[in-house]
């Protein structure tokens, strides 16, 4: 089974441990961060579990369409309240308690002073194109 | 057998079918074929005359093509007058190709992928694969772009800036699956350079043999970005500098300077240099200075020499150089900041990084830039 793991820039929950901009970080913080996500992928991949993942950049708006000839309506770009995604990982496990797992793991990446940043992050099964238990 | 001979010989086959009264899109098609049949009979049976063996070949599926198609009897008929296939010297045919798959009516990803078929001779799976997409999403790329430029009339010169441009365009494509866009650029430049005597083909040639040279020091372990002033230099592949200094100096010497020149020639003084402090910024500037009116005042251009000026002349110098560059521009935060920081406003410094790596576009981009404002932000905690 599939599921996308979705990082936040904002919305969900609000954080367990609230961290500072990344750049305000000690310079060994941001490697050691960088280098946990980095690691946690490669792990990933040696295990058969790794589909894909990307970070999205910060910028975008949300788009609606307004009538035939009409422009269609955007709404931003906004930067301060809403829901923003920052990136997401698709991976392939067995079931639904791996992903969870796996989702645990990758919040436990080490932030600010080397202590786990605890992020939310969502974990949403894909679903397949095929037809399950038919012949 | 040499596939890398093969795709040598496809854009001055395609050009002579074309010659011939062929549709660029049928040509084309017609090549693929022969190529196949090619790999599945050359080993067994090898032709003494490759490209004679190519154009026979392809021709004869040209016209089995044409037969098949009622509504082309007219065209069978001027087909059936022309001479038969044989070994032809066809440079201008092959210049033709390039013009064509870098039409200006074209979008560039299109043209990128037509002129990497066309006259690259790759096949769509290995275009795809370098782009990161669907195979079935790049075949519908290429047969759109070969249909716009149906019945585009094929006897106009072409646009050579604009083949510069999408050959430079590959280039900076980088590589994914298992062709090098970067090798396969330079290596459709070369051909080109050989069909024409514009001495900004080889500027373009010289320019990629140049960044080429540096590829492997440009990211550390783990895709980690180096700056230029701190990538190890014994990792440069000094026979391609030679190269590209060998292929620019020959474009200089014909004193019709244009942009891709004067880009090698900033890209040599940096080859040149044994270490970072040794780079001889003087020259560079000097260089900028000549570039800027060859590109209508690129902001861009403006932007980078603002960096060679911080170098020469110091970082204020370099900042006021900034002054009347669209602050708009990607990097023009990093610009900005290494100059800030290098002048003493840490503070100013460590905000712009962030800005920077807010803006950046790629990822190793983001993480080195949100590196660096981690790192001033830590000096100046310390002092």
């Amino acid at each position: 089974m599939k599921y996308l793991l979705l990082k936040h820039y904002r919305g969900g929950p609000d954080a367990v441990s609230p961290q500072p901009p990344m750049d305000q970080w000690a310079p060994e913080d941001v490697d050691a961060h960088i280098q946990y996500m980095r690691d946690f992928a490669a792990r990933l991949v040696e295990t058969g579990e790794f589909v894909d993942e990307r970070a999205l950049r910060p910028e975008g708006t949300f788009v609606r369409h307004d009538g035939v000839g009409r422009p269609p309506v955007t709404d931003g770009p906004f930067a301060e309240t809403k829901d923003l995604v920052a990136g997401w990982m698709l991976i392939d496990v067995d079931s639904w308690e791996r992903a969870v797992e796996l989702a645990g793991e990758l919040s436990a990446a080490p932030c600010a002073g080397g202590e786990p940043g605890r992020e939310w992050l969502e974990v949403r099964p894909l679903f397949t194109e095929q037809l399950l238990g038919t012949e | 057998m040499n596939e890398a001979l093969l795709r040598e010989l496809v854009p001055a086959v395609i050009g002579i079918l074309v010659r011939r009264g062929a549709d660029f899109a049928s040509a084309e098609d017609a090549v693929q074929e022969a190529l196949i049949r090619a790999l599945a009979t050359w080993p067994d049976d090898p032709p003494r005359d490759p490209k004679a063996w190519l154009v026979t070949a392809a021709w004869h599926k040209f016209v089995d093509a044409t037969r098949a198609e009622a509504s082309r009897r007219g065209r069978e008929v001027a087909v059936d007058a022309e001479p038969l296939a044989g070994p032809a010297p066809s440079s201008d045919d092959t210049l033709r190709l390039y013009f064509l798959c870098a039409h200006p009516t074209l979008p560039p990803a299109s043209a990128v992928a037509l002129t990497l078929r066309a006259v690259g001779g790759l096949t769509t799976r290995q275009i795809a694969a370098a782009h990161l997409v669907p195979e079935a999403t790049m075949a519908q790329r290429i047969s759109r772009a070969k249909r716009k430029l149906e019945g585009l009339p094929l006897d106009q010169p072409g646009d050579l800036a604009t083949v510069l441009r999408v050959l430079y365009l590959v280039f900076n494509e980088g590589y994914g699956g298992d062709v090098d866009l970067a090798a396969e650029a330079i290596r459709i430049t070369r051909q080109l350079a050989a069909l024409t005597d514009e001495p900004e083909v080889a500027g373009l040639l010289a320019l990629m043999l140049l960044h080429h040279a540096r590829r492997a020091s440009r990211t550390g372990p783990d895709g980690r970005l180096v700056p230029l002033g701190s990538q190890d230099r014994s990792r440069w592949d000094t026979g391609l500098i030679a190269d590209g200094v060998t292929v620019l100096q020959a474009a200089l010497a014909r004193d019709r300077l244009g942009e891709y020149q004067a880009q090698a020639a900033i890209a040599a003084l940096h080859a040149d240099a044994p270490s970072a402090a040794e780079t001889d910024w003087v020259q560079i500037v000097e260089w900028y200075d000549e570039l800027l009116p060859l590109t209508g005042d690129s902001p861009v251009v403006r932007l980078n020499r603002a960096v060679a000026v911080g170098e020469a002349d110091g970082p204020r110098a370099g900042l006021a150089a900034l002054d009347g560059v669209d602050p708009e521009l990607p990097r023009y935060a990093a610009v900005a900041a290494y100059l800030c920081e290098r002048s003493g406003d840490l503070a100013r410094a460590a905000e712009l990084y962030a800005d920077a790596a807010h803006a950046a576009t790629s990822v190793p981009e983001r993480d080195h830039l949100t590196r660096e404002a981690a790192r001033v932000r830590q000096q100046l905690r310390g002092s």
